[in-house]
């Protein structure tokens, strides 16, 4: 199936005076785990931001499914079907694991302030639901024992786990991963590195921004190459890695 | 997991039931059922700030403005229109509906300091215009002769009647905003509170949530006003100043703010304080205030719901 | 009598608002001063002008004290209730977050006023002007020299600081622990101290204010919740954290409030600078002179 999920055409953010993100162009195709790697400060998870919302992009379309999502709100594009973690864990530690992923669901079913404060039968039922779906989830990431506990108490590496959890609540048609390997020790990035292929063979599509480029050679199908802001690079992994450009941007330019 | 027992809330609405009971056996408190009265309606007010607060994170200043609209409009609609005061009721609580939504849409966008310094100003000048608006309120010397309620001609004009009817009515209020809290809206609002950008990310509307739960605690504060206003009968603009939005912070901040038996506790602890146990140390009330406050806020940041887990925490020593 | 022209009568609000004005000055530069370096509102900044004026009553009036030594203790005195605040309720707070420190100065603020309502009862008090109470007439506008004594006293302080954040060692320490804490404790400066010194500084000008204006408008000891809010108000529209911006903030929201009272209704007159903080809230948070990367960089 050849059919892009996401497209960029001219995408340029700046702030200020900085110039964060300038004029890129790029698809990912449906089913595929696409990897973005770059330098520090390459403007990854300002690309990231832009895609799922967080601030609109200075000039440019993004389009989801061929629909412009470049104006909507954080919360609209959730709805449409692009969920995402975060480089620096964004959990809600003062909730269970359990609620954790149970507020993933919430793009797919809620109830009204009205219905919940009445306890309506319907309310109920989309509450065990909600309930359910979730566990289910906890099973796929291997967190199921854990559900009782505070997000806060886990580990890192399991934290990161919740977080891909929480997002894949939200049946998502895209899923935009942020540094999921960052910080974690090799079993821990084994895991991790496992559990997207497993998500990707859902059918589900992924983005990936990574570090580690032992994970982001082994399972990506493209990756795209950003230096200041610019695209560098485009391709499958074989050819990312002999790329002259690549290699140059990473040992540093002028040298 | 986030669990609000319901025979705690059984025991509690038991208790209250039988509390004028006895009251009215011992002397020495023969007159708490009346205190119980202001209680309750304030319970109505904290308990939607404890939402806010608490659950949704977000502060406000300026509640007491909300409580005064809805006892200023029962007060004016059935005096000066003579209008049934049910009507009134809800009359004023949707007329605050509209200016929470107003007032939060544009505030609610504004984070901490902002937010508190908003409401705050709304609050004073909701305040300076109950006292200047002379043909509508009756200025700093307030409204009287605020008709009492009666429904299907039972009339609720013992302190014992009233009792029951405002205890009634914050139960309801309880159970309801207790359901919110378990369910997918309260999750979204603790989700709000942790992290915002994790819940934008979930697909949780954050703006139009803070408003709902700030348009929720204006409303509960309206019909505590309008509860006020037939239980006294009178209405006077001091009621409603910045002191008395201040004096519902202390409640909340006493009881604990992340819980919402903590409102109800606070609340209770204060409104005796105040009516009662303070009454004739009228001038050491606002240090007396004072001090409870800055001792909650450094000593006891979860206020006195979070006692039984220090206690315990001793123990575990 | 002279015939009052309505343009002298438009002066007359002009300089009864820029005197006005200058306490709400002082207000927001005592709240941008701790704002820059710990990012707290306090909003018991307007309890410290109250207990300007009020100590300086006692000092003055009470006590006797010859009127620059009365100044002096009472600068003093009101300096060491803002480190007290400090010390006792600031930073003892283990977990601070925007709610507890909001909550905390709220709780310092009243007990201020309660301590003040209790030691000073609820009437307000006269303070003799400085230089007598002969108005001088210009151009058809009574001024009172007292007014002289507030707008200059606001030039000082302004100079004073100025020269202070951008000539002292001291003072540079203070904004590179605003600009960026780790940093500068990482560089040697002990940031414990420049919060204690910031909370000094700001109780120090709110006593300046005080003990000016109080022999114009008399003091009593519930001001200063208005006080404060006017004077946040007065920030807020120059820009929180920038210091021309307070004092252009401060002067302006003086003179609406001035020229409000004066030509629309008296008895709005503290309506009219809520209702400008809450404009300025609802469409410029940044304010005149403040920037709004900044306010986006702000923890709170």
């Amino acid at each position: 199936m050849e059919e892009n999920v996401l497209e960029l055409q001219g995408v340029v953010m700046t702030f200020g005076g900085l110039m964060a993100l300038s004029n890129l162009n790029f698809n990912v195709r449906r089913g595929m785990i696409k990897s973005i790697i770059g330098p520090n400060g390459a403007g990854k998870t300002t690309l990231f931001n832009v895609i799922t919302g967080s601030f609109p992009p200075t000039q440019g379309t993004v389009k989801f499914k061929g629909q412009p999502i470049q104006h909507l709100k954080a919360h609209k594009i959730a709805d449409r079907g692009i969920s995402r973690t975060f480089q620096t864990v964004e959990l809600f530690g003062n909730m269970t694991v359990l609620e954790n992923v149970m507020l993933g669901c919430y793009t797919r079913i809620r109830t009204s302030f009205l219905a919940s404060g009445f306890v309506l039968p319907r309310s109920r039922r989309k509450e065990k639901r909600i309930r359910e779906t979730a566990l289910k989830i906890l099973k796929f990431i291997g967190l199921a024992h854990k559900f009782k506990d505070l997000a806060d108490s886990l580990p890192l590496g399991e934290q990161k786990l919740l977080e891909i959890g929480r997002a894949l609540a939200s049946e998502p048609e895209l899923i935009c991963l942020d540094e999921p390997a960052a910080g974690l020790n090799e079993t821990e990035t084994h895991v991790a590195s496992s559990l997207i292929r497993a998500i990707n063979a859902k059918g589900i599509t992924v983005l990936l921004v990574e570090h580690d480029m032992k994970v982001v050679m082994n399972i990506s199908d493209e990756i795209l190459v950003l230096n200041y802001g610019q695209k560098i690079a485009e391709g499958p992994p074989e050819e990312i890695r002999n790329s002259p450009r690549v290699i140059e941007a990473y040992l540093g330019g002028e040298a | 997991m986030l669990r609000i027992a319901k025979l705690p809330i059984a025991v509690f609405a038991l208790a209250i039931m039988v509390f004028p009971w006895t009251a009215h056996r011992i002397p020495a408190i023969e007159h708490y059922p009346d205190i119980m009265v202001f209680a309750g309606i304030y319970c109505l007010i904290t308990m939607g700030l404890s939402l806010l607060m608490g659950y949704a994170g977000q502060i406000s200043i300026g509640h007491a403005a909300f409580f005064g609209i809805g006892a200023y409009i029962s007060a004016i609609l059935t005096t000066n229109y003579g209008m049934n005061p049910w009507a009134c009721m809800v009359i004023g609580m949707a007329v605050t509906a509209v200016v929470a939504v107003l007032v939060g849409a544009p505030s609610l966008k504004l984070r901490g300091h902002y937010l508190a310094m908003a409401t705050l100003a709304f609050g004073i000048i909701i305040f300076i215009i109950f006292n200047e608006e002379i043909e509508w309120t009756g200025g700093p010397d307030g409204m009287s002769g605020i008709p009492g309620l009666t429904l299907f001609g039972f009339e609720f004009n013992s302190v014992e009647r009233y009792y029951y009817l405002v205890w009634g009515f914050v139960i309801a209020a309880f159970i309801f905003t207790v359901n919110v809290i378990q369910s997918g809206t309260g999750r979204a609002l603790r989700a709000i509170h942790a992290s915002e950008p994790a819940a934008r990310a979930m697909g949780v509307d954050v703006s139009r949530f803070k408003i709902l739960v700030f348009v929720y605690s204006a409303v509960l504060a309206s019909l505590a006003g309008s509860l006020y206003a037939h239980y006294l009968n009178f209405v006077n603009p001091a009621t409603f100043d910045l002191f008395f939005s201040i004096k519902l912070l202390i409640m909340i901040a006493l009881g604990g703010m992340h819980n919402i038996w903590g409102a109800i506790v606070g609340t209770g602890l204060i409104t005796f304080l105040s009516n009662e146990w303070l009454y004739y140390f009228e001038e050491f009330e606002v240090i007396v205030y004072g001090a409870i406050l800055l001792f909650v806020t450094v000593l006891l940041p979860d206020g006195l719901a979070g006692v039984p887990g220090i206690v315990k925490g001793w123990f575990r020593k | 009598m002279e015939k009052i022209t309505l343009a002298s009568q438009l002066l007359q609000y002009l300089i009864t608002g820029l005197t006005v004005g200058s306490v709400y000055a002082m207000v927001a530069v005592g709240f941008n001063i701790i704002y820059n370096v710990t990012e707290i509102i306090n909003f018991a900044q307007g309890e410290f002008v109250m207990l300007g004026g009020l100590i300086m009553v006692f000092m003055n009036v009470a006590m006797g004290l010859p009127l620059i030594l009365a100044f002096l203790a009472t600068i003093i005195l009101v300096t060491l209730v803002g480190i007290l605040m400090d010390r006792l309720a600031i930073r003892p707070i283990r977990r601070p977050s925007v709610l507890t420190l909001i909550i905390a100065t709220i709780a310092v603020s009243i007990l201020i006023k309660g301590t003040a309502s209790f030691i000073w009862g609820k009437d307000p008090f006269d303070l003799p002007a400085f230089s007598g109470r002969n108005p001088i007439t210009f151009l058809g506008a009574v001024v009172q020299p007292q007014y002289f004594w507030v707008i200059g006293f606001l030039i000082v302080t302004a100079v004073a600081l100025s020269i202070f954040f951008d000539r002292t060692i001291i003072g540079k320490a203070m904004s590179a622990c605003a600009d960026n804490p780790n940093a500068a404790s990482l560089v040697g400066i002990n940031v414990k101290q420049m919060i204690l010194l910031s909370f000094a500084l700001s109780a120090a000008i709110g006593a300046v204010a005080g003990i000016t204006v109080t022999p114009i408008s008399l003091m009593e000891y519930d001001r200063g919740a208005m006080l404060a809010v006017k004077g946040f108000g007065a920030a807020i529209l120059g820009g929180l954290g920038s210091f021309p911006g307070a004092i252009l903030g401060g002067l302006i929201m003086g003179s609406i409030e001035s020229f409000g009272a004066g030509l629309i209704s008296s008895g709005y007159k503290d309506a009219f600078a809520l209702i400008v903080l809450l404009v300025i809230l609802f469409f410029k948070p940044s304010g005149l002179l403040g920037s709004i990367e900044i306010s986006r960089i702000k923890r709170f």
